[in-house]
Protein backbone atom coordinates (compact mmCIF):
# COMPACT_ATOMS: atom_id res chain seq x y z
CA UNK A 1 0.00 0.00 0.00
CA UNK A 2 1.44 3.47 -1.11
CA UNK A 3 0.34 5.82 2.11
CA UNK A 4 3.35 8.07 0.81
CA UNK A 5 1.09 10.81 -0.76
CA UNK A 6 -2.11 10.58 1.66
CA UNK A 7 -3.20 13.87 3.19
CA UNK A 8 -5.01 13.32 6.56
CA UNK A 9 -8.71 14.02 4.54
CA UNK A 10 -7.90 11.12 2.28
CA UNK A 11 -6.82 8.79 5.25
CA UNK A 12 -9.64 9.26 7.30
CA UNK A 13 -11.85 8.95 4.13
CA UNK A 14 -10.60 5.38 3.77
CA UNK A 15 -10.62 4.61 7.44
CA UNK A 16 -14.06 5.82 8.02
CA UNK A 17 -15.35 3.54 5.51
CA UNK A 18 -13.49 0.31 6.20
CA UNK A 19 -11.06 0.42 3.08
CA UNK A 20 -7.77 1.12 5.47
CA UNK A 21 -7.24 0.00 9.29
CA UNK A 22 -5.04 2.12 11.79
CA UNK A 23 -3.40 -0.78 12.12
CA UNK A 24 -2.08 -0.99 8.40
CA UNK A 25 -1.50 2.57 7.78
CA UNK A 26 0.54 2.86 11.35
CA UNK A 27 2.48 -0.09 10.15
CA UNK A 28 3.14 1.15 6.10
CA UNK A 29 4.51 4.41 7.58
CA UNK A 30 6.32 2.89 10.32
CA UNK A 31 8.32 0.78 7.47
CA UNK A 32 8.67 4.10 5.24
CA UNK A 33 10.27 5.47 8.19
CA UNK A 34 12.53 2.17 8.60
CA UNK A 35 13.37 1.76 5.11
CA UNK A 36 14.01 5.51 3.84
CA UNK A 37 15.06 7.47 7.03
CA UNK A 38 18.34 6.25 7.54
CA UNK A 39 18.84 8.87 4.42
CA UNK A 40 16.88 11.69 5.73
CA UNK A 41 17.43 11.66 9.54
CA UNK A 42 13.86 13.20 10.11
CA UNK A 43 13.00 11.02 13.04
CA UNK A 44 14.86 10.63 16.27
CA UNK A 45 13.10 7.76 17.07
CA UNK A 46 9.42 6.26 16.61
CA UNK A 47 6.80 5.02 19.39
CA UNK A 48 7.36 0.99 20.42
CA UNK A 49 3.30 2.12 21.38
CA UNK A 50 1.85 3.28 17.58
CA UNK A 51 0.69 -0.01 16.80
CA UNK A 52 -0.93 -0.57 19.32
CA UNK A 53 -2.63 2.71 19.74
CA UNK A 54 -3.53 1.91 16.03
CA UNK A 55 -5.37 -1.59 16.94
CA UNK A 56 -6.92 0.25 20.27
CA UNK A 57 -8.81 3.18 17.78
CA UNK A 58 -9.88 0.53 15.10
CA UNK A 59 -11.41 -1.34 17.91
CA UNK A 60 -12.99 1.67 19.05
CA UNK A 61 -14.05 2.33 15.47
CA UNK A 62 -15.62 -1.68 15.46
CA UNK A 63 -17.52 -1.06 18.47
CA UNK A 64 -19.26 2.31 17.17
CA UNK A 65 -17.85 4.13 19.63
CA UNK A 66 -17.67 7.56 18.62
CA UNK A 67 -13.64 8.90 17.05
CA UNK A 68 -12.13 12.06 17.31
CA UNK A 69 -11.44 14.28 14.07
CA UNK A 70 -7.72 12.54 13.81
CA UNK A 71 -8.71 9.15 14.38
CA UNK A 72 -6.23 6.94 13.90
CA UNK A 73 -4.00 9.22 11.83
CA UNK A 74 -0.51 8.85 12.14
CA UNK A 75 1.11 12.71 13.73
CA UNK A 76 5.05 13.33 13.93
CA UNK A 77 5.73 15.48 16.56
CA UNK A 78 9.01 18.15 16.98
CA UNK A 79 11.53 16.99 19.51
CA UNK A 80 10.64 20.63 21.53
CA UNK A 81 7.23 19.39 22.79
CA UNK A 82 6.90 16.88 25.48
CA UNK A 83 5.52 13.31 25.18
CA UNK A 84 5.33 11.68 28.61
CA UNK A 85 7.38 9.11 29.23
CA UNK A 86 9.30 9.55 25.85
CA UNK A 87 13.40 10.83 25.54
CA UNK A 88 12.92 14.49 24.28
CA UNK A 89 15.77 16.22 24.18
CA UNK A 90 15.17 19.87 21.69
CA UNK A 91 17.92 18.21 19.52
CA UNK A 92 20.30 19.12 22.40
CA UNK A 93 22.95 17.06 24.33
CA UNK A 94 22.04 18.23 28.14
CA UNK A 95 18.72 16.87 27.29
CA UNK A 96 20.15 13.22 26.38
CA UNK A 97 17.93 10.95 28.57
CA UNK A 98 15.35 13.03 29.71
CA UNK A 99 12.33 11.61 29.78
CA UNK A 100 9.39 13.88 29.76
CA UNK A 101 7.26 13.44 32.88
CA UNK A 102 3.98 14.97 31.51
CA UNK A 103 2.47 15.56 27.92
CA UNK A 104 2.40 18.60 26.56
CA UNK A 105 -1.17 20.52 26.32
CA UNK A 106 -1.30 20.14 22.47
CA UNK A 107 -0.24 16.90 23.00
CA UNK A 108 -2.50 15.93 25.10
CA UNK A 109 -5.18 17.23 22.75
CA UNK A 110 -3.80 15.83 19.43
CA UNK A 111 -4.15 12.27 21.84
CA UNK A 112 -8.20 13.54 22.77
CA UNK A 113 -8.53 13.73 18.86
CA UNK A 114 -7.15 10.15 17.74
CA UNK A 115 -3.95 10.83 16.66
CA UNK A 116 -1.22 8.31 17.04
CA UNK A 117 2.00 9.60 17.82
CA UNK A 118 4.55 7.99 15.61
CA UNK A 119 7.68 9.55 16.69
CA UNK A 120 9.72 12.44 17.49
CA UNK A 121 11.37 14.69 14.81
CA UNK A 122 14.41 15.99 14.46
CA UNK A 123 15.29 19.68 14.84
CA UNK A 124 17.93 22.43 15.50
CA UNK A 125 18.95 22.31 19.13
CA UNK A 126 16.31 24.25 21.18
CA UNK A 127 14.79 25.44 17.75
CA UNK A 128 17.46 27.80 17.24
CA UNK A 129 18.55 27.48 13.69
CA UNK A 130 17.47 27.58 9.86
CA UNK A 131 19.30 24.71 8.15
CA UNK A 132 18.63 21.67 11.04
CA UNK A 133 22.33 21.55 11.38
CA UNK A 134 22.74 22.27 14.79
CA UNK A 135 20.95 19.31 15.83
CA UNK A 136 23.11 17.08 18.48
CA UNK A 137 22.01 14.16 16.74
CA UNK A 138 22.84 15.17 13.29
CA UNK A 139 21.32 17.50 10.25
CA UNK A 140 18.43 16.40 8.56
CA UNK A 141 18.98 16.16 4.46
CA UNK A 142 16.26 17.81 2.37
CA UNK A 143 13.78 14.76 0.71
CA UNK A 144 13.93 16.96 -2.84
CA UNK A 145 17.69 16.66 -3.00
CA UNK A 146 19.83 14.78 -0.08
CA UNK A 147 22.58 17.25 -0.52
CA UNK A 148 20.04 20.56 0.59
CA UNK A 149 19.20 21.55 3.91
CA UNK A 150 15.68 20.84 5.02
CA UNK A 151 15.46 24.36 6.33
CA UNK A 152 14.74 24.76 10.03
CA UNK A 153 14.55 24.79 13.15
CA UNK A 154 11.65 21.93 12.62
CA UNK A 155 13.48 20.98 10.55
CA UNK A 156 12.61 16.91 10.64
CA UNK A 157 8.78 17.39 10.80
CA UNK A 158 8.95 18.90 7.18
CA UNK A 159 11.30 16.28 5.72
CA UNK A 160 8.76 13.66 7.12
CA UNK A 161 5.91 15.19 5.55
CA UNK A 162 7.62 15.96 2.29
CA UNK A 163 9.05 12.44 2.43
CA UNK A 164 5.90 10.63 2.94
CA UNK A 165 6.77 8.79 6.48
CA UNK A 166 3.37 11.00 7.84
CA UNK A 167 0.87 12.71 6.75
CA UNK A 168 1.23 15.40 8.86
CA UNK A 169 3.60 16.46 11.82
CA UNK A 170 3.69 19.64 14.60
CA UNK A 171 6.51 22.03 15.26
CA UNK A 172 7.51 25.04 16.94
CA UNK A 173 8.16 28.92 15.21
CA UNK A 174 9.87 31.21 17.03
CA UNK A 175 11.36 33.25 13.93
CA UNK A 176 10.36 31.26 11.34
CA UNK A 177 10.90 27.99 11.81
CA UNK A 178 7.64 26.23 10.72
CA UNK A 179 6.92 28.15 7.57
CA UNK A 180 10.40 28.43 6.13
CA UNK A 181 11.28 24.60 6.28
CA UNK A 182 7.86 24.12 4.92
CA UNK A 183 9.02 26.39 1.80
CA UNK A 184 12.02 24.54 1.66
CA UNK A 185 10.26 21.05 1.27
CA UNK A 186 7.48 21.81 -0.44
CA UNK A 187 4.54 21.25 1.86
CA UNK A 188 2.22 23.65 4.00
CA UNK A 189 3.60 24.79 7.19
CA UNK A 190 1.66 27.45 9.40
CA UNK A 191 2.53 29.43 12.76
CA UNK A 192 -0.88 30.41 14.37
CA UNK A 193 -0.98 33.72 16.07
CA UNK A 194 0.40 34.48 18.82
CA UNK A 195 -1.89 33.05 21.84
CA UNK A 196 -4.06 30.43 19.74
CA UNK A 197 -2.37 27.13 20.96
CA UNK A 198 -0.85 26.78 24.38
CA UNK A 199 2.45 26.66 24.98
CA UNK A 200 2.49 24.32 27.97
CA UNK A 201 4.59 21.39 26.96
CA UNK A 202 6.69 22.74 24.79
CA UNK A 203 10.07 23.94 25.45
CA UNK A 204 10.91 27.50 25.70
CA UNK A 205 13.20 29.54 23.37
CA UNK A 206 11.58 33.04 22.97
CA UNK A 207 8.25 33.16 25.41
CA UNK A 208 7.05 36.10 23.53
CA UNK A 209 7.32 34.70 20.12
CA UNK A 210 7.03 31.02 20.63
CA UNK A 211 4.00 28.89 19.12
CA UNK A 212 3.29 25.47 17.97
CA UNK A 213 2.45 25.59 14.68
CA UNK A 214 1.55 22.40 12.24
CA UNK A 215 2.95 20.62 8.89
CA UNK A 216 0.94 18.67 6.06
CA UNK A 217 0.30 18.84 2.47
CA UNK A 218 -2.93 20.89 2.24
CA UNK A 219 -4.29 23.44 3.39
CA UNK A 220 -7.41 21.68 4.76
CA UNK A 221 -5.31 19.07 6.67
CA UNK A 222 -3.12 22.03 8.46
CA UNK A 223 -6.32 23.54 9.35
CA UNK A 224 -7.27 20.40 10.87
CA UNK A 225 -4.48 19.87 13.30
CA UNK A 226 -4.63 23.24 14.30
CA UNK A 227 -8.55 22.60 15.25
CA UNK A 228 -7.67 19.88 16.89
CA UNK A 229 -4.82 21.81 19.64
CA UNK A 230 -5.96 25.05 19.72
CA UNK A 231 -7.55 27.14 22.60
CA UNK A 232 -7.68 28.45 26.08
CA UNK A 233 -5.48 26.56 28.54
CA UNK A 234 -5.06 26.93 32.08
CA UNK A 235 -1.71 25.94 31.93
CA UNK A 236 -0.65 29.20 29.72
CA UNK A 237 -1.31 32.13 30.83
CA UNK A 238 -1.28 33.89 27.32
CA UNK A 239 -3.41 30.99 25.61
CA UNK A 240 -6.19 32.92 24.16
CA UNK A 241 -10.07 32.71 24.89
CA UNK A 242 -11.00 31.86 20.81
CA UNK A 243 -14.09 33.06 20.05
CA UNK A 244 -13.98 31.91 16.12
CA UNK A 245 -12.84 28.07 15.87
CA UNK A 246 -11.62 27.18 12.68
CA UNK A 247 -13.93 24.36 10.41
CA UNK A 248 -11.79 22.67 7.97
CA UNK A 249 -14.57 21.29 6.01
CA UNK A 250 -16.22 24.55 5.74
CA UNK A 251 -13.40 27.14 4.20
CA UNK A 252 -14.60 28.94 1.72
CA UNK A 253 -12.32 28.32 -1.71
CA UNK A 254 -12.81 31.64 -3.32
CA UNK A 255 -10.81 34.86 -2.88
CA UNK A 256 -13.48 36.65 -4.99
CA UNK A 257 -13.75 40.70 -3.49
CA UNK A 258 -10.77 40.45 -0.96
CA UNK A 259 -7.86 42.99 -0.87
CA UNK A 260 -3.99 40.85 -1.11
CA UNK A 261 -1.05 43.57 -0.08
CA UNK A 262 1.83 42.79 -1.73
CA UNK A 263 4.92 44.86 0.82
CA UNK A 264 7.44 45.85 -1.56
CA UNK A 265 10.02 46.00 1.42
CA UNK A 266 9.60 41.55 1.21
CA UNK A 267 10.96 41.34 -2.58
CA UNK A 268 14.36 43.13 -1.62
CA UNK A 269 18.18 42.92 -2.81
CA UNK A 270 19.60 39.74 -1.23
CA UNK A 271 16.58 38.02 -2.36
CA UNK A 272 16.50 35.38 -5.46
CA UNK A 273 15.17 36.77 -8.37
CA UNK A 274 13.92 33.50 -9.52
CA UNK A 275 12.52 32.63 -6.33
CA UNK A 276 10.55 36.37 -6.50
CA UNK A 277 9.54 35.44 -10.18
CA UNK A 278 7.91 32.13 -8.43
CA UNK A 279 6.21 33.87 -6.36
CA UNK A 280 4.93 36.43 -8.29
CA UNK A 281 3.10 34.30 -10.84
CA UNK A 282 1.46 32.88 -7.69
CA UNK A 283 -0.05 36.30 -6.73
CA UNK A 284 -0.62 36.87 -10.21
CA UNK A 285 -3.07 33.61 -10.23
CA UNK A 286 -4.57 34.95 -6.96
CA UNK A 287 -5.55 38.22 -8.92
CA UNK A 288 -7.02 35.74 -12.23
CA UNK A 289 -9.30 34.21 -8.57
CA UNK A 290 -10.40 37.31 -7.97
CA UNK A 291 -8.45 38.91 -5.43
CA UNK A 292 -7.47 42.43 -5.50
CA UNK A 293 -3.69 43.09 -5.56
CA UNK A 294 -2.18 46.21 -4.03
CA UNK A 295 1.11 46.99 -3.55
CA UNK A 296 1.93 48.30 0.10
CA UNK A 297 4.96 49.30 2.16
CA UNK A 298 5.63 48.19 5.50
CA UNK A 299 8.86 51.04 5.91
CA UNK A 300 10.46 49.06 9.20
CA UNK A 301 11.12 45.58 7.58
CA UNK A 302 14.47 45.55 7.19
CA UNK A 303 14.86 46.24 10.79
CA UNK A 304 13.13 43.33 11.78
CA UNK A 305 15.55 41.00 11.87
CA UNK A 306 17.79 43.10 14.11
CA UNK A 307 15.25 43.65 16.38
CA UNK A 308 14.35 39.88 16.46
CA UNK A 309 18.06 38.77 17.04
CA UNK A 310 18.33 41.33 19.97
CA UNK A 311 14.73 40.03 21.76
CA UNK A 312 15.07 36.26 21.23
CA UNK A 313 18.66 35.45 22.07
CA UNK A 314 17.75 37.84 25.33
CA UNK A 315 14.45 35.60 26.34
CA UNK A 316 16.35 32.47 25.21
CA UNK A 317 19.50 33.09 27.35
CA UNK A 318 17.01 33.69 29.98
CA UNK A 319 14.86 30.58 29.49
CA UNK A 320 17.92 28.46 29.16
CA UNK A 321 18.92 28.97 32.52
CA UNK A 322 16.68 26.20 33.85
CA UNK A 323 19.69 23.73 32.59
CA UNK A 324 22.07 23.14 35.22
CA UNK A 325 22.81 20.07 35.10
CA UNK A 326 20.75 18.97 38.33
CA UNK A 327 17.03 18.61 37.73
CA UNK A 328 17.82 16.73 34.31
CA UNK A 329 19.71 15.85 31.40
CA UNK A 330 23.53 15.92 30.83
CA UNK A 331 25.75 16.16 34.01
CA UNK A 332 29.05 17.14 34.08
CA UNK A 333 30.39 17.26 38.01
CA UNK A 334 32.84 20.21 39.36
CA UNK A 335 35.03 20.88 42.62
CA UNK A 336 31.88 23.14 43.00
CA UNK A 337 28.45 24.39 41.97
CA UNK A 338 29.48 27.20 39.74
CA UNK A 339 32.18 24.89 38.26
CA UNK A 340 29.51 22.11 38.17
CA UNK A 341 26.81 24.85 35.93
CA UNK A 342 29.82 25.53 33.82
CA UNK A 343 31.04 22.61 32.90
CA UNK A 344 27.27 20.87 32.37
CA UNK A 345 26.13 23.84 29.92
CA UNK A 346 29.51 24.47 28.14
CA UNK A 347 29.97 20.65 27.24
CA UNK A 348 26.41 20.17 27.02
CA UNK A 349 25.22 23.16 24.74
CA UNK A 350 25.90 23.30 20.98
CA UNK A 351 27.85 26.22 19.31
CA UNK A 352 24.73 28.18 17.95
CA UNK A 353 23.08 27.44 21.60
CA UNK A 354 26.11 28.96 23.21
CA UNK A 355 26.12 32.14 20.56
CA UNK A 356 23.10 33.02 21.76
CA UNK A 357 23.42 32.70 24.95
CA UNK A 358 25.83 34.84 24.98
CA UNK A 359 24.25 37.40 23.04
CA UNK A 360 21.49 37.55 25.13
CA UNK A 361 23.64 37.68 28.51
CA UNK A 362 25.41 40.67 26.55
CA UNK A 363 22.40 42.62 25.15
CA UNK A 364 20.55 42.63 28.93
CA UNK A 365 23.91 43.21 30.71
CA UNK A 366 24.22 46.43 32.59
CA UNK A 367 24.97 49.29 30.10
CA UNK A 368 23.95 47.66 27.47
CA UNK A 369 20.22 47.09 28.25
CA UNK A 370 18.78 50.32 27.28
CA UNK A 371 21.02 50.34 23.74
CA UNK A 372 19.98 46.84 22.64
CA UNK A 373 17.10 45.17 24.69
CA UNK A 374 15.18 48.50 24.87
CA UNK A 375 15.43 49.54 21.61
CA UNK A 376 14.66 46.60 20.07
CA UNK A 377 11.12 46.60 22.08
CA UNK A 378 10.68 49.71 20.38
CA UNK A 379 11.06 48.75 17.33
CA UNK A 380 8.86 45.63 17.55
CA UNK A 381 6.30 48.55 18.40
CA UNK A 382 7.02 49.83 15.01
CA UNK A 383 6.66 46.61 13.49
CA UNK A 384 3.56 45.94 15.05
CA UNK A 385 2.44 49.30 13.80
CA UNK A 386 3.26 48.64 9.67
CA UNK A 387 0.91 45.74 10.15
CA UNK A 388 -1.62 47.05 11.68
CA UNK A 389 -1.67 49.72 9.06
CA UNK A 390 -1.35 47.45 6.34
CA UNK A 391 -4.33 45.60 7.48
CA UNK A 392 -6.63 48.66 7.36
CA UNK A 393 -6.27 48.93 4.02
CA UNK A 394 -5.52 44.90 2.68
CA UNK A 395 -7.51 41.64 4.33
CA UNK A 396 -4.10 39.99 3.40
CA UNK A 397 -0.26 39.89 3.00
CA UNK A 398 1.49 37.73 0.52
CA UNK A 399 4.72 37.47 -0.17
CA UNK A 400 8.07 35.18 -0.70
CA UNK A 401 8.77 33.02 2.53
CA UNK A 402 11.93 32.50 1.92
CA UNK A 403 14.89 34.60 -0.32
CA UNK A 404 15.90 31.03 -1.72
CA UNK A 405 15.25 27.81 -1.94
CA UNK A 406 17.08 25.29 0.01
CA UNK A 407 21.07 25.48 -0.23
CA UNK A 408 23.65 22.84 0.27
CA UNK A 409 24.52 21.27 3.78
CA UNK A 410 27.64 23.19 5.28
CA UNK A 411 27.40 26.05 3.21
CA UNK A 412 26.06 28.77 5.65
CA UNK A 413 27.33 26.69 8.86
CA UNK A 414 30.01 28.73 9.68
CA UNK A 415 28.56 32.53 9.01
CA UNK A 416 26.03 32.80 12.01
CA UNK A 417 24.87 36.42 10.26
CA UNK A 418 24.59 34.29 6.67
CA UNK A 419 22.09 31.63 8.20
CA UNK A 420 20.34 34.43 10.07
CA UNK A 421 19.31 36.12 6.82
CA UNK A 422 17.17 33.37 6.02
CA UNK A 423 14.64 34.38 8.55
CA UNK A 424 14.36 37.91 7.25
CA UNK A 425 10.42 37.51 5.36
CA UNK A 426 9.28 35.08 8.51
CA UNK A 427 10.45 37.08 11.88
CA UNK A 428 8.24 39.89 11.32
CA UNK A 429 5.33 37.67 11.69
CA UNK A 430 6.37 36.60 15.30
CA UNK A 431 7.48 39.83 16.25
CA UNK A 432 4.03 41.58 15.39
CA UNK A 433 2.37 38.13 17.12
CA UNK A 434 0.29 37.57 13.21
CA UNK A 435 -0.88 34.43 11.78
CA UNK A 436 1.15 33.15 8.95
CA UNK A 437 1.53 30.58 6.59
CA UNK A 438 3.95 29.13 3.74
CA UNK A 439 1.91 27.09 0.37
CA UNK A 440 4.00 25.46 -1.98
CA UNK A 441 3.80 27.69 -5.21
CA UNK A 442 6.60 26.18 -7.75
CA UNK A 443 10.09 25.50 -8.04
CA UNK A 444 13.38 27.04 -9.07
CA UNK A 445 16.03 24.14 -10.09
CA UNK A 446 14.10 21.13 -8.68
CA UNK A 447 13.65 23.04 -5.48
CA UNK A 448 10.67 24.03 -3.78
CA UNK A 449 9.76 27.76 -3.53
CA UNK A 450 6.53 28.90 -0.99
CA UNK A 451 3.93 31.57 -0.80
CA UNK A 452 3.63 33.28 2.49
CA UNK A 453 0.18 34.38 3.66
CA UNK A 454 0.16 36.61 6.75
CA UNK A 455 -3.10 37.99 8.37
CA UNK A 456 -4.86 39.74 10.97
CA UNK A 457 -4.23 38.34 14.72
CA UNK A 458 -6.97 35.05 14.92
CA UNK A 459 -7.69 35.73 11.61
CA UNK A 460 -6.35 31.90 10.71
CA UNK A 461 -9.48 31.54 8.63
CA UNK A 462 -8.52 34.12 6.02
CA UNK A 463 -5.08 32.38 5.54
CA UNK A 464 -6.89 29.04 5.13
CA UNK A 465 -9.36 30.51 2.64
CA UNK A 466 -6.52 32.02 0.58
CA UNK A 467 -4.30 29.36 0.82
CA UNK A 468 -7.17 26.52 -0.31
CA UNK A 469 -8.40 28.92 -3.00
CA UNK A 470 -4.51 28.59 -4.04
CA UNK A 471 -4.08 24.77 -4.06
CA UNK A 472 -7.45 24.38 -5.78
CA UNK A 473 -6.36 25.92 -8.79
CA UNK A 474 -2.86 24.54 -8.93
CA UNK A 475 -0.89 21.29 -8.43
CA UNK A 476 2.08 21.93 -6.65
CA UNK A 477 1.26 20.63 -2.94
CA UNK A 478 0.89 17.14 -5.41
CA UNK A 479 4.39 17.44 -5.99
CA UNK A 480 6.42 15.14 -4.63
CA UNK A 481 10.49 13.97 -4.43
CA UNK A 482 10.18 10.96 -5.85
CA UNK B 1 31.79 46.62 17.21
CA UNK B 2 34.83 44.75 18.24
CA UNK B 3 34.55 41.63 21.06
CA UNK B 4 37.76 41.32 23.07
CA UNK B 5 39.01 38.26 24.55
CA UNK B 6 38.15 39.13 27.78
CA UNK B 7 34.73 40.41 27.08
CA UNK B 8 33.61 36.43 25.49
CA UNK B 9 35.06 35.72 28.88
CA UNK B 10 33.17 37.98 30.93
CA UNK B 11 29.95 37.18 28.89
CA UNK B 12 30.52 33.59 29.39
CA UNK B 13 31.02 33.74 33.30
CA UNK B 14 27.96 35.82 33.18
CA UNK B 15 25.69 33.15 31.55
CA UNK B 16 27.65 29.97 33.14
CA UNK B 17 29.39 28.20 30.27
CA UNK B 18 32.86 26.94 30.61
CA UNK B 19 34.19 27.67 26.63
CA UNK B 20 36.84 25.89 25.25
CA UNK B 21 40.17 27.80 24.45
CA UNK B 22 40.08 27.20 20.89
CA UNK B 23 36.68 28.37 20.53
CA UNK B 24 37.12 31.40 21.74
CA UNK B 25 38.52 33.57 19.28
CA UNK B 26 35.54 32.30 17.03
CA UNK B 27 33.19 33.69 19.39
CA UNK B 28 34.92 36.93 19.34
CA UNK B 29 34.10 37.19 15.71
CA UNK B 30 30.77 35.80 15.33
CA UNK B 31 28.84 38.28 18.26
CA UNK B 32 31.03 41.22 17.03
CA UNK B 33 29.75 40.72 13.23
CA UNK B 34 26.02 39.62 15.06
CA UNK B 35 26.34 42.73 17.06
CA UNK B 36 27.54 45.07 14.21
CA UNK B 37 24.77 43.78 12.24
CA UNK B 38 22.16 44.66 15.10
CA UNK B 39 23.94 48.04 15.27
CA UNK B 40 21.64 49.22 12.84
CA UNK B 41 18.28 49.50 15.04
CA UNK B 42 20.51 52.87 15.58
CA UNK B 43 19.38 54.43 12.32
CA UNK B 44 15.68 54.90 13.82
CA UNK B 45 14.70 57.36 16.02
CA UNK B 46 12.31 55.99 18.53
CA UNK B 47 12.44 58.57 21.50
CA UNK B 48 8.47 58.41 21.15
CA UNK B 49 7.65 55.03 20.68
CA UNK B 50 6.78 52.88 23.42
CA UNK B 51 8.33 49.57 24.20
CA UNK B 52 6.48 46.31 22.76
CA UNK B 53 5.29 44.87 26.51
CA UNK B 54 2.53 42.31 26.05
CA UNK B 55 2.62 40.00 23.01
CA UNK B 56 -0.80 38.13 24.30
CA UNK B 57 -2.21 41.36 24.61
CA UNK B 58 -4.17 40.30 27.78
CA UNK B 59 -4.76 42.30 31.23
CA UNK B 60 -4.62 40.33 34.72
CA UNK B 61 -5.15 36.36 34.28
CA UNK B 62 -6.02 35.70 37.54
CA UNK B 63 -6.64 32.43 38.82
CA UNK B 64 -7.72 31.05 42.72
CA UNK B 65 -5.21 31.21 44.86
CA UNK B 66 -5.57 26.84 45.86
CA UNK B 67 -3.35 24.46 46.10
CA UNK B 68 -3.64 21.83 43.32
CA UNK B 69 -0.66 19.13 44.09
CA UNK B 70 0.87 17.25 41.11
CA UNK B 71 -0.48 14.32 39.64
CA UNK B 72 1.78 11.25 41.87
CA UNK B 73 2.94 9.52 38.80
CA UNK B 74 4.15 13.13 37.48
CA UNK B 75 5.76 13.74 40.28
CA UNK B 76 7.45 10.74 40.26
CA UNK B 77 8.40 10.97 36.96
CA UNK B 78 10.24 14.25 37.56
CA UNK B 79 12.24 12.87 40.39
CA UNK B 80 13.33 9.91 38.09
CA UNK B 81 15.25 12.65 36.18
CA UNK B 82 17.61 13.83 39.01
CA UNK B 83 21.09 13.49 38.50
CA UNK B 84 21.24 12.98 41.85
CA UNK B 85 19.01 12.58 45.02
CA UNK B 86 18.78 11.56 48.85
CA UNK B 87 14.65 9.75 49.35
CA UNK B 88 12.67 12.52 46.89
CA UNK B 89 15.04 15.31 47.68
CA UNK B 90 17.54 16.84 44.93
CA UNK B 91 20.96 16.56 45.92
CA UNK B 92 23.28 19.59 45.44
CA UNK B 93 26.40 21.03 45.78
CA UNK B 94 26.79 23.52 48.27
CA UNK B 95 25.63 27.11 47.34
CA UNK B 96 27.87 29.24 50.11
CA UNK B 97 30.88 27.83 51.13
CA UNK B 98 31.62 26.39 54.24
CA UNK B 99 33.79 29.38 56.26
CA UNK B 100 34.84 29.49 60.27
CA UNK B 101 36.33 32.87 60.74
Amino acid sequence: MDVSTLTIKEAGDQLASGELTAEALTKSYLDRIKEQDSDIHAFLSVSDTAVSEAIEIDRRRAAGESLGPLAGIPVGTKDVIVVKGWETTGGSQILEGYRAPYDATAIERLRKAGAILIGRTNCDEFAMGSSNENSHYGPVKNPYDKTKVPGGSSGGSAAAVAAGFVPAALGSETGGSVRQPASLCGIVGLKPTYGRVSRYGLMALSSSMDQIGSFARTVEDVATLLEAIEGRDPKDGTSAELSNTTVPALIEKSVDGMTLGVPKEYFASGMDSRVATVVQEAIAELERAGAKIQEISMPHSEYALAAYYIIQPAEASSNLGRFDGLRYGYHSGGENLQETYERTRGEGFGTEVKRRIMLGSYTLSAGYYDAYYRKALKVRTLIKRDFDEAFKNVDAIVCPTSPTVAWNIGEKFNDPLAMYLADIYTVTANLATVPGMSVPCGFVDGLPVGLQILGKPFDEYTLFRIGATYQNRTNWHKQTPN
Amino acid sequence: MQFSREEVLKIAKLARLHLEEEDIVKYQEDLSSILSYVEKLQELNTDDVPEFQHAAGSVNVFREDVIEGCDPDVRRRAIDNFTAREGDLLKVQAVFENRTE
